[in-house]
């Protein structure tokens, strides 16, 4: 065995044994749906800080970003705007939602969405929609462990990766069913280490191997600009709106998610979460500098089709690291991944147990914080099948899609934070619309996440999950307007 | 004056991101890098800043 795989090896299964015992944290019992899905709604500045970077900087940074941008080039790098306003969103939407859920005692989203509209189908429409949205993100999870264990070969390549996955994924439902949010926050801390140490060596000791920056774009431009399908460095005009939209759409609903919801809510105050806002940011520069990693492996010469651009990050690694070091990068990937995964299953499981199988109530019912825990098992279960069965582009295209759905819920959820004055009904049709329009469009560009629309003699090619939006608020409050037009 | 008025100081990322005619171009490069990605590498830590001066600015003002 080489000592890449073992250093891999020793430094999963020390958070493992990390994540069982975060069950001990704090002594809290675990069979209250606060203490085990929210750690008992505790978290300091330090643990949010870390818990929230380990939830939120996830293998679409490490992995999905970077390919991106070995693949198209500077379009990729819209996950760099998208990163940078995320936060402004945040501190806005964010610390609203806090405040009135600390108060009324929500969980999820679904259960804010419950008491202000008083809609029984609009709350299952919004859990729904967060337990489907967060599958292929999942999904992009384990496709980044899945690069990893492609790299290392051997028995952790056998049959496609499935049997070393599959190892990952049950030992991570067991410690996540175990320890709940608890678990993913402390091992949040090994990860967030593991990872700042790797990208920067990597952004320190990769380019000055090459030559430098200026060299690592020069042969960019070159290698873009040969391929079949060319593109470049810099931006084609007509891909502005693409762009801007892509990072707009992404930040709008990075927040929305449920493993986001999840953590945001484990915060102890206000004050926690709005400093967060602020320091955050200093992990979306750590993926700018990922991103520049996909520059590195064209200017490094290294091929690969467009089927397995996901694998650029760990065959640098592998390239210019020694064995050992290479070891430590590839665990941060593979842990990297991991924490994130636990809380998206964590508040994935929660809608179902609040919002699907029971309704929101402010005495909790008996019994829904084993239904969550079960269903933390079957979430795992559910994003395996996924990689195994369905083919994307690139593997970014697994969250750019489930973000489409996932803003959806925005009208509902992030309006009704500041007005009632929209009808659940149309609330409802709205986000019905806007996922089929969703839908179609994913369908018809083959699962492509970005639809160009044809009007008024030109077209314009945008995020899908904006067009979407704009048809789901179109419908919310056209139809807001006519059914209280026909009340009167 | 309210201190809430201080919220308004987050849209100039916005502006500053989402309008990539602003800064799709090679020069001025910095370190060989060029102006493309500095710049918005630059906004990441700008924003970052500007949310600092915001919670400061309405720490006793309450939510918007």
């Amino acid at each position: 065995m080489s000592s890449g795989s073992i250093v891999l090896l020793a430094l999963v299964g020390a958070v493992t044994v990390l994540g069982f015992l975060a069950a001990r944290w704090g002594g809290a019992n675990l069979d209250s749906l606060d203490e085990w899905a929210l750690g008992g709604r505790r978290f300091g500045t330090i643990v949010s800080w870390f818990l929230l970077g380990g939830d939120l900087y996830t293998a679409y940074t490490f992995i999905a970003v970077p390919a991106l941008v070995y693949g198209v080039g500077a379009l990729g790098f819209f996950a760099v705007p998208y990163a940078t306003i995320a936060y402004p969103v945040a501190l806005v939407v964010l610390v609203r939602f806090w405040g009135i859920a600390r108060e009324r005692g929500y969980l999820t989203t679904a259960d804010f969405v419950r008491d202000r509209f008083n809609s029984r189908a609009l709350e299952i429409a919004i859990a729904l929609t967060g337990v489907v949205a967060a599958i292929p993100y999942i999904a992009l999870q384990l496709a980044g462990m899945k690069t990893v264990f492609a790299q290392i070969g051997g028995g952790f390549n056998a049959h496609d990766g499935l049997p070393a996955l599959t190892v990952a994924f049950v030992l991570l439902a067991a410690y996540t069913y175990t320890s709940g949010l608890r678990a993913p926050a402390l091992i949040a801390f090994v990860k967030d280490t593991l990872i700042y140490v790797t990208v920067i060596a990597a952004i320190v000791v990769i380019p000055t191997k090459l030559g430098g920056w200026q060299h690592v774009f020069s042969a960019s431009q070159a290698v873009l600009a040969a391929r079949p399908k060319p593109s470049s460095i810099f931006l084609a005009p007509a891909q502005y709106f693409t762009y801007a939209t892509m990072a707009f759409g992404s930040a709008l609903s990075l927040f929305i998610y449920p493993h986001s919801i999840t953590s945001v809510l484990a915060a102890k105050s206000k004050e926690v979460l709005r400093r967060n806002a602020a320091l955050l940011p200093i992990y979306s520069l750590l993926l700018g500098l990922l991103a520049l990693l996909g520059y590195c492996a064209l200017a490094a010469g290294i091929n690969l089709p467009q089927s397995a651009a996901s694998n650029v990050v760990p065959l640098l690694f592998k390239q210019f690291f020694p064995e050992w070091f290479a070891g430590v990068a590839d665990a941060a990937v593979v842990i990297g991944a991991l924490v994130p995964a636990a809380i998206m299953c964590i508040g994935a499981a929660n809608l179902f147990a609040s919002n699907v199988f029971a309704q929101y109530s402010p005495e909790r019912p008996p019994g829904e914080t084993r239904t969550a825990k079960l269903l933390t098992l079957a979430m795992c279960a559910a994003s395996l099948a996924v990689i195994f069965f369905v083919r994307v582009p690139y593997v970014i295209d697994f969250q750019l899609l489930g973000g489409a759905l996932m803003l959806q819920i925005f009208p509902s959820f992030v309006l009704g934070l500041w007005t009632r004055a929209l009808d659940p009904k149309a609330l409802l049709a709205g986000w019905a619309c806007g996922l089929v329009a969703s839908c179609a469009m994913a369908w018809a560009t083959g699962f492509n996440s970005n639809f160009t629309l044809h009007a008024f003699g030109g077209s314009l090619t945008g995020f899908i999950a904006l067009y979407a939006l704009v048809v789901n608020l179109i419908v919310s409050i056209g139809g807001t307007v006519l059914l209280r037009g026909s009340k009167r | 004056m309210s201190k809430r008025n201080a919220y308004w100081l987050l849209v100039i990322p916005f502006v500053a991101t989402l309008f990539p005619f602003i800064y799709n171009r090679a020069v001025p490069a910095l370190f060989g890098i060029p102006f493309f990605y500095w710049y918005q590498l630059a906004w990441v830590l700008l924003t970052g800043g500007l949310l600092g001066l915001v919670v400061y600015l309405t720490r006793d003002a309450g939510d918007v």
